[in-house]
């Protein structure tokens, strides 16, 4: 069967960006509406699927109805997925969409809006079905988002004509005051020699991981503690271990097992009192090199204090450290002495062997000036 | 007054190849048997059972399918400021020189006393070098670039290891803007490697290599200016840095054409150099002839560099062993002949001359950016910064993008319709969006490098008004766009005719069977 695509379009992704707003989530919608903003998704949508139907006209699309997919949709084969729900359009019903497109057995999503619509995908999808993401909002932290509309049109029209390798990648959102992964999704590995994108590290990235993984996982000390932080990156250390990782969490291995998993402030504290000799290992989250946010709560300003700033790894997608403009990392976990020492220029790991500098700065996106 | 822009198509031939043509049997020149049996010269084992597959074609067929190919050659007869290569004109006087029989004849294991004029040049080459570097000693075995970036790093080794720190020194610093081949070869010789990022200076802090420089470090490997134009003014502070710290410093000198007798590797305080006479010193490149990196450095490295080295002495010049050295990078003394026409054009140049050329090819790339940044669309990295940029600047079509869609590899395929060699667009990793970085040097005439920014202006109205046009380019070349996804892909990609044949044989299979299953 010709693979499919599913189409979901958030119709009020962006609209906050242009009048100064974060998002548009929640009640700020209607601030953005109040202050005249305007539809961004649904164009960018447009762009993409115009894209996609230059170079794969054949390919038959499975649209979320309305404003949600189908009204963006102009030529082709296109079938339509009715709305069961009635009212304004939610969250709700992108999660229900791509539920029902990936139960229809559709080869990749593709949808257009931010961070927050793209949490509201994986959420529904998780890792049974590859999703691409448009970027239509204002916020686009997370992984799975191509560098502009016609590059995510001929990413999935590439994709679709020979279904092949994906690669996991990291949904970030904000929550509170600082970013988190929220989630893990599969994403076409868009590593072709033409297709460098910031937005996707190419092909070798994930080998260069796995083989970092192997190097931080051979020099572990049996009688030293490690806290493995929240992350794809760090994950491959795990990986190289042999042990699962909690991907959304931080996981304490002694001894090469596993002794905690997905550790709550409580617990790395107790464990720290056991085993003070202890190496945290940090990834960055998202694109705007957050290494520790309010989204990582367990790792509090005591448990950092316990670990000590100079046991701190910090592992880096090179892809990953290419984007970020200007090169730095920042911390935001509001306790002066617990983060003065960890700030300034740190080496981070980037392969087997190689390595970068990258200055890092104690500072959240609730004290950052808006757009 | 012909009209703008000039009409223009490439050859095409849609030319099969040549293990595609012929018809078995078919011979060019039919051989006389030999005179004596030779299969009994051979080990039993090393006779081939059976004969090997070699084309069988007419010589009139022959000599039409290699000039379609080289008809087919895409770029080089175009204009072409390909950023970061400087492109220049490679004088036939060289082409004459390097033909005659005195060095065209001659074998590398002859007597150093019939070579003595080759030795001659040699020597006298590499004292130019010197002085344009302040380096001791000069040597051009390494057939390229990275592969003298690669010497660097095998002295780098061999140093250490004479002062008993190897074990200890495993880190070679560089900077995300310097060529690739600098990490790359300090891996392949088993270094650790530190990549400095770019800050908003348009280079690394000093305060970041102060993080990482310390009794772990083996070298500093850099380039200056690096790929943006952009002249790190704190150089000797990073080489005192690192020379404090016990490590040795080399200065890539890819990008040399600025700064060609204007600064000298030496007075900023590094260990070694490595000048590319393929590029800067006028000898051909690019298929048009053999590379050479000249890799020079201080009297104190010089007892590691590879040998052999010539010396003069009172009865003449003489090819001699290092003892201490690292042995090989590559056979014999280098691609002579392209050390010859470097040679021949640095006498032609003078030191004056040198001088000025840097000079021009700084003038015309500011020329070039006053003109480029008048086009709508076009942004320049860290515009921020005043200070001007030397040979080169790196473009941005970012804005344009996220415009029109049309990307800067689709502005790239459509400017080669206008007899325009496809542009250079940025080493990896990409830190402005959608890159590109001419680079205009001292030869090209202000006729062609007006040209050349009216095409891509003309090229990009034509993204605004028709992208589809831009975005199948290129229509008047010899090939169209290709899908380039095998590229990536270990079970398609092929070097030999061998290995296509037999991945696409299966790949055909695989094909019929989705089909049969379908």
């Amino acid at each position: 069967m010709t693979p499919r695509l599913g189409l979901v379009v958030n119709p009020i992704a962006g609209m906050g960006g242009r009048v100064g707003l974060h998002g548009t989530d929640g009640p700020a919608l209607e601030a953005a509406i109040r202050r005249g903003a305007v539809a961004v998704a649904p164009h960018r949508a447009r762009r993409a699927l115009e894209r996609l139907r230059a170079l794969a006209p054949d390919v038959p699309v499975l649209a979320a109805e309305g404003p949600l997919g189908g009204d963006h949709v102009t030529g082709g084969v296109a079938e339509i997925l009715p709305r069961t729900r009635t009212g304004p359009t939610t969250a709700e019903d992108t999660r229900e969409a791509v539920r029902r497109m990936a139960d229809a057995g559709v080869a990749l999503v593709l949808f257009a809006g931010g961070d927050g619509t793209a949490r509201d995908v994986v959420e529904a999808a998780g890792t049974s079905v590859p999703v691409l993401g448009v970027p239509s909002g204002v916020k686009m932290h997370s992984g799975v988002f191509a560098t502009g509309p016609e590059a995510a049109g001929e990413t999935a029209a590439r994709f679709l004509a020979r279904p092949g390798a994906c690669r996991d990648a990291e949904v970030v959102d904000l929550a509170g005051d600082g970013p988190r992964v929220f989630g893990v999704a599969r994403v076409p590995d868009a590593g072709s020699a033409l297709q460098r994108a910031k937005a996707f590290t190419a092909r070798s990235g994930d080998a260069d991981l796995a083989a970092l993984g192997r190097e931080v996982a051979g020099e572990m000390r049996d009688d030293r503690l490690y806290l493995l932080g929240p992350g794809t990156t760090v994950a491959h250390v795990n990986a190289a271990l042999g042990l699962p990782a909690s991907l959304l969490g931080v996981d304490a291995v002694l001894g090469g097992r596993l002794v905690t998993e997905d550790a709550s402030e409580t617990e790395l504290l107790a464990l720290l009192a056991e085993h003070p000799a202890a190496t945290l290992v940090l990834g960055v989250v998202g694109g705007q090199g957050f290494l520790l946010g309010r989204g990582n709560q367990q790792l509090s300003a005591t448990v950092l204090d316990a670990v000590g700033a100079g046991h701190i790894e910090i592992l880096a997608d090179r892809g990953k450290v290419a984007a970020l403009d200007p090169p730095v990392l920042r911390i935001d976990v509001g306790d002066e002495h617990a983060t003065a020492p960890i700030t300034g220029y740190r080496k981070v790991r980037t392969g087997r062997g190689r390595s970068t500098v990258l200055r890092i700065v104690a500072e959240g996106l609730s004290r950052s000036p808006g757009p | 007054m012909n009209s703008f822009p000039r009409r223009y198509h490439a050859a095409v031939w849609d030319e099969p190849l040549i293990m595609e043509q012929g018809a078995p049997g078919r011979r060019g020149t039919v051989p006389p048997g030999p005179i004596e049996a030779a299969g009994d010269l051979l080990p039993e084992g090393m006779r081939r059972t059976t004969p090997p597959a070699l084309p069988e074609v007419a010589e009139p067929d022959v000599l039409r399918h290699y000039l379609r190919l080289s008809q087919q050659t895409m770029g080089m007869i175009g204009i072409s400021l390909f950023g970061t290569c400087t492109m220049k004109y490679n004088p036939r006087v060289g082409e004459l020189l390097a033909a005659r029989d005195q060095l065209a004849e001659i074998h590398p294991h002859q007597d150093d006393a019939a070579i003595q004029g080759l030795l001659e040049i040699v020597h006298e080459f590499d004292l130019m070098l010197r002085e344009l570097s302040g380096m001791g000693r000069f040597i051009f075995q390494a057939g390229g670039g990275a592969a003298a970036a690669y010497v660097h790093a095998c002295v780098t080794r061999a140093y250490h290891e004479s002062r008993g720190e190897l074990a200890q020194r495993r880190d070679v610093i560089t900077t995300a803007q310097a060529h690739p081949c600098n990490p790359a070869t300090a891996a392949a010789a088993g270094f650790n490697v530190i990549t400095l990022p770019v800050e908003r200076d348009g280079y690394p802090s000093l305060d970041a290599l102060r993080a990482v420089v310390g009794d772990g470090t083996a070298s500093l490997m850099i380039n200056n200016p690096d790929d943006m134009g952009i002249y790190n003014p704190h150089i000797k502070e990073w080489v005192d840095l690192v020379h404090e710290a016990g490590g040795l410093c080399f200065y890539d000198h890819a990008n040399f054409n600025g700064v060609m007798g204007r600064i000298r590797a030496a007075e900023l305080g590094f260990d070694a150099c490595m000048f590319m006479l393929h590029k800067t010193f006028g000898a051909p490149k690019g298929g048009g002839g053999p590379a050479v990196g000249a890799y020079g450095c201080t009297p104190e490295l010089e007892p590691f560099l590879p040998g052999p080295l010539v010396v003069r002495t009172d009865s003449g010049y003489e090819r001699r062993e290092n003892e201490a050295g690292v042995g090989r990078v590559r056979e014999f003394l280098g691609n002579l002949p392209q050390v010859v026409k470097a040679y021949s054009w640095t006498l032609a140049m003078g030191a004056d001359g040198i001088r000025e050329a840097a000079d021009i090819s700084v003038l015309a790339n500011n020329y070039m950016e006053t003109r480029l940044l008048a086009i709508p669309g076009v942004t320049k990295s860290f515009d921020h910064l005043t200070a001007r940029r030397l040979e080169m600047t790196r473009y941005s079509l970012g804005e344009y993008t996220e415009e029109t869609g049309v990307t800067a590899v689709d502005v790239q395929n459509r400017m080669t319709d206008y007899g325009v060699d496809a542009f250079w667009l940025s080493h990896e990793p990409w830190i402005v969006p959608e890159p590109f970085t001419p680079e205009a040097g001292e030869g090209w005439s202000k006729e062609d490098i007006d040209y050349w920014i009216d095409v891509l202006a003309h090229v990009m109205e034509e993204g605004r008004t028709d992208p589809e046009l831009v975005r199948s380019a290129p229509h008047n070349q010899v090939v169209a766009q290709i899908d380039t996804a095998s590229l990536d892909d270990p079970a398609r990609w092929a070097t030999t005719w061998r290995a296509y044949r037999r991945k696409n044989e299966r790949e055909n299979e695989r094909q019929n069977e989705r089909e049969v299953t379908a």
